[in-house]
C-alpha cells in the first residue's frame, strides 16, 4: 500500500497486517530503551492543520522509536497562514525531501488531495468528518486483544456521528473484520442516510447498548459543532452519557473506549473514564496502542530495513 | 448580403419543420426555407454546402455567465461567447454576479458594447434584482430594461426573505420582467458543499439537502401566484421542484421553468474522489432526481434547457472540496450531452430538444420577434449541426478560458459545426 488515506479503502487484509504488526511493535516500545533502528534516515513530516497534540505527538513518538527524523509542522507557524494552496503546501515539503507526510487537515478530502499530487506516501492523521484510520486502527486492535477477536462482536459506538472522522474509520475498519456496528445517538447529530452504511442506528441508548460487548465514546465535538444541535450538554449527558448506570444496558464485561480527549461528565463519567468499580476502560491502553500501530504504518509505507524487532 | 445554406436537413421545432432544404438569408434575416429549387434571386449569394448536416435555429441558452466585467480571469465576453459558439449557441442571455453587478444601466450598455466589438453570439444581459446582489434595496429595474436587460434574477445570491422577494415580483410584474429564481434556502444548506446523502455521509462533507431548494421553490411559487409576476425557476435539480412546478402549471400558476444536463446526466457519485469538477450549486442529486427532471423534460414541466455554464480558474477549483468554488462549464458540451442522453435514448425527439434550446427560452424571456426560429423575417441566427460526429470531450480543447467540466473523457455523440448570427459565419 502506498498510502494510508482510509479504512475504506484498506482490505481486511491490509488491516490484519497493520494489526499484526501493530502487536509485534508493542513489544519494543515497552522495553526499557525503546530504540530501533527500523527507520534510520528517513524523515517524517507532520503536517497538522488542526489542533492536536495526542496524535502528533504519537506519530513523533512512534517515527523516534523507529530512528526516524520528525518535524511538526503546525500551521499557525507556516507559510500556510499567509494563504500558500495546499497544494504548494505539500509540494514544497516533498522538495525538502520528507519521505512521509502525516497530515491533518479540517476538509475532508485534504490527504487524498494531497496523495494525488506527492510521489511520497501521505497518512491521513484525521480529515474533516472523514476518516482517522490509525484512530480506527488503534481501537481495532485495543478490542481485539482485550476480547481475544473481532468477528462476532457488537460494538457500539456512542455520540456525535455526523461530524466524526472516528465513528466512520470504525464502520469501516470493525465490519470488514465481521463486527456488527451501532451507530447511536441523538438524530440531530446522526448524518444522512446514516442506515445505508453496513449498520444499525440508533437514537435512544438503552436500546442501542443492549447486550453490546465494547462502547466507543465519541467526545462531544463542541468546536466542530454548529450551534443548536443540541439544546444543552446537560440533556446529551442524561440521554447520552456513558456512566456505570447506562453501562449496565451492555454485557456485563462490557470494555470502554474513548479516543480521546474526554470531557468527563459529558459523554463520559469521571467514574467509567477512570475504570472504577471493575469498569474496563481502555483508554490508556488505547494510547499506547496508538503508538504501536502508528509505528506499523509508517514502517509499512516507508519500507523500514530489517524486520521489526531489530536490536538498536 | 445574401447568404444560402444548401443541401442540409432544416428543424425548426416553432413551425414544424423537418426536411431537406435550404435555408436562404439576406440583410441579417431569414430570407425563407426551399425544398425545391433555390429562387433566381439568390442565384448570386453566397452559398454554403451544408449536406449531412442539421440545420436549426441557433442555439439559445438563457442562463450563463460571461464573468465580464470583474472575473476576466475565469471568462469574459469574447471567450464566453466563443464558447457559445462551439457549442452551437447564437444567443446567451448573461447573469448579474459580475463585479460590478449587472445592477445599473451602464454596466448593461457595457456588456452590450463588448459584445459588440468582440462577441461571437449575441448577448442579453439579465439585471440584479437588489443593488450589488446584497437582497435589500431594488434595482432600478425600469432603467435596466431600458438599457437592454432582458429579465431579473437574484442568481448564486438568493433571495432569502419573503418579503423582499414579494417587493421584487411585484415591482418586475410592473415592468412586464420575468424574475428568474436560484433557489436555496441557506439556513438549511450552510456550509454544504454537495448533495446530502449517503456519498456526503461517507465522504465527510457537509451536505445541502434537497428540501433546501423545495422550499424556496414553494415560497417562490406561491408569492408569483399572489402578484401575478412571472417566476422562472433556475437550474431545477429535485424531483421536489419538478413535482412543484407541474402542480403550479395545473393550477394556471405564471411559472416556468429550467433544467442543466449535469442534473439528468450526472448524480452525487460524481463527486467520489472529492472531485471538485463535480461540485455545483444546485449539486449533483440522485438517481431518483435526475429521473425526475427527465420526466420533467418529457412531460413538459420543464421548458428549457440551459447550461449555467460557470468557469473557474484551474488554480481556483484545485484545492480542498470545501474550499471550491461552485460551477462547471456547460456551453460547449450541453448540445452533444442533450442528444446523447435526451435524443438517442428517446426522452426527448430531436425536434422538442432543439425546441427546448431555441424557441421556447426566447419565449420565455420575450427576446424578440422570431428569435429563435427561421421563420421569414427573424433574425439570421442559425446552428449547423452534425448529429453523427461521434468524439470525447477534452477540457483542453475548448474554447473556454477555463476547464472546469466534469464531461472530460466522456464520449458523446453531436457536435455543432459552425454558427451564423446575423446573418455572419462564426469563424473560431
Amino acid at each position: 500500500m502506498k498510502h494510508l488515506l482510509t479504512l475504506r479503502d484498506t482490505s481486511a487484509e491490509e488491516i490484519q497486517n497493520l494489526l499484526e504488526l501493530g502487536a509485534a511493535f508493542q513489544e519494543v516500545i515497552n522495553r526499557p530503551v525503546k530504540k530501533v533502528p527500523t527507520l534510520r534516515g528517513k524523515a517524517m513530516i507532520t503536517l497538522f492543520y488542526e489542533n492536536s497534540t495526542r496524535t502528533r505527538t504519537s506519530f513523533e513518538m512512534a517515527a523516534k522509536v523507529m530512528s526516524a527524523e520528525a518535524i511538526n509542522i503546525a500551521v499557525a507557524q507556516s507559510s500556510v497562514a499567509k494563504g500558500e494552496s495546499l497544494k504548494d503546501t505539500v509540494l514544497t515539503l516533498q522538495a525538502l525531501k520528507a519521505d512521509c507526510i502525516v497530515m491533518r487537515h479540517s476538509i475532508s478530502g485534504a490527504p487524498m488531495f494531497a496523495s494525488q499530487r506527492l510521489g511520497i506516501p501521505v497518512v491521513n492523521a484525521g480529515d474533516g468528518r472523514h476518516e482517522h484510520p490509525t484512530q480506527g486502527l488503534l481501537d481495532m486492535l485495543t478490542i481485539k486483544q482485550a476480547k481475544k477477536g473481532l468477528a462476532g462482536l457488537n460494538v457500539a459506538i456512542v455520540g456525535d456521528i455526523t461530524h466524526s472522522r472516528v465513528a466512520r474509520s470504525n464502520v469501516w475498519g470493525l465490519t470488514k473484520m465481521g463486527v456488527n456496528v451501532r451507530l447511536v445517538g441523538p438524530r440531530t447529530l446522526m448524518p444522512a442516510d446514516a442506515h445505508l452504511m453496513p449498520v444499525k442506528v440508533y437514537d435512544n441508548l438503552q436500546a442501542g447498548l443492549d447486550g453490546v460487548d465494547v462502547v466507543n465514546v465519541l467526545r462531544l465535538q463542541t468546536e466542530r459543532m454548529d450551534k443548536g444541535l443540541l439544546p444543552t450538554l446537560r440533556e446529551y449527558s442524561r440521554l447520552f452519557g456513558i456512566s456505570q448506570k447506562s453501562l449496565k444496558f451492555a454485557d456485563k464485561d462490557v470494555l470502554v473506549l474513548h479516543p480521546g480527549p474526554m470531557n468527563r461528565g459529558v459523554e463520559i463519567s469521571a467514574d467509567v473514564a477512570d475504570g472504577a468499580f471493575g469498569i474496563n476502560s481502555a483508554v490508556e491502553t488505547q494510547i499506547s496502542n496508538g503508538v504501536a500501530v502508528r509505528m506499523a504504518v509508517l514502517y509499512t509505507l516507508m519500507g523500514g530495513s530489517g524486520s521489526p524487532s531489530t536490536e538498536a | 448580403m445574401k447568404l444560402i445554406l444548401t443541401g442540409g436537413r432544416v428543424v425548426d421545432p416553432s413551425q414544424s419543420f423537418d426536411s431537406l432544404a435550404s435555408v436562404a438569408i439576406a440583410n441579417g434575416v431569414i430570407a425563407g426555407i426551399f425544398t425545391g429549387d433555390i429562387p433566381a434571386e439568390f442565384a448570386d449569394a453566397e452559398k454554403i454546402d451544408v449536406t449531412g448536416k442539421t440545420v436549426t435555429p441557433g442555439l439559445i441558452d438563457i442562463h450563463v455567465h460571461l464573468r465580464e466585467p470583474g472575473f476576466e480571469y475565469k471568462e469574459d465576453i469574447e471567450s464566453g461567447t466563443r464558447a457559445a459558439a462551439a457549442g452551437g449557441f447564437t444567443r446567451v442571455c448573461c447573469m448579474p454576479n459580475t463585479n460590478p453587478a449587472i445592477d445599473t444601466a451602464a454596466v448593461v450598455r457595457q456588456i452590450l458594447e463588448r459584445t459588440q466589438q468582440v462577441g461571437s453570439a449575441v448577448v442579453h444581459p439579465i439585471g440584479a434584482a437588489t443593488r450589488a446582489m446584497a437582497g435589500d434595496q431594488l434595482t432600478e429595474m425600469a432603467d435596466l430594461k431600458g438599457a437592454g436587460a432582458c429579465a431579473i434574477s437574484d442568481d448564486a445570491f438568493p433571495l432569502q426573505h419573503a418579503d423582499t422577494v414579494r417587493r421584487v415580483m411585484e415591482y418586475c410584474k410592473m415592468l412586464d420582467l420575468a424574475f428568474l429564481t436560484h433557489n436555496e434556502d441557506k439556513r438549511l444548506t450552510e456550509k454544504g458543499a454537495m448533495n446530502e446523502g449517503i456519498q456526503a455521509t461517507i465522504m465527510g462533507i457537509p451536505g445541502m439537502p434537497a428540501v433546501a431548494e423545495d422550499i424556496a421553490v414553494a415560497r417562490n411559487i406561491m408569492l408569483a401566484q399572489l402578484t401575478g409576476c412571472h417566476l422562472h425557476l433556475l437550474h431545477i435539480s429535485t424531483k421536489g421542484t419538478v413535482d412543484l412546478l407541474r402542480q403550479a402549471k395545473a393550477a394556471g400558476a405564471p411559472v416556468t421553468g429550467e433544467a442543466c444536463a449535469h442534473h439528468w446526466a450526472l448524480t452525487d457519485e460524481a463527486c467520489i474522489g472529492y472531485n471538485t469538477d463535480a461540485k455545483m450549486n444546485p449539486p449533483l442529486r440522485t438517481p431518483e432526481d435526475c429521473e425526475a427532471v427527465k420526466l420533467g423534460l418529457a412531460d413538459g414541466t420543464i421548458d428549457c434547457i440551459v447550461t449555467d455554464h460557470a468557469p473557474h480558474a484551474g488554480y481556483e477549483k484545485e484545492v480542498e472540496f470545501d474550499a471550491a468554488p461552485f460551477g462547471i462549464l456547460g456551453l460547449e458540451t450541453s448540445f452533444p450531452l442533450v442528444y446523447s442522453t435526451l435524443v438517442k435514448p428517446g426522452v426527448l425527439s430531436f425536434s422538442d430538444a432543439i425546441a427546448k434550446m431555441t424557441y421556447i427560452p426566447a419565449g420565455i424571456l420575450k427576446l424578440g420577434d422570431g428569435v429563435g426560429t427561421l421563420q421569414v423575417g427573424a433574425p439570421a441566427d442559425i446552428a449547423v449541426l452534425d448529429l453523427d460526429a461521434e468524439w470525447t470531450i477534452d477540457r483542453d480543447k475548448v474554447q473556454s478560458k477555463s476547464k472546469n467540466t466534469p464531461f472530460h473523457g466522456m464520449k458523446v455523440q453531436g457536435k455543432a459545426a459552425f454558427t451564423v448570427v446575423g446573418g455572419r459565419v462564426i469563424t473560431l
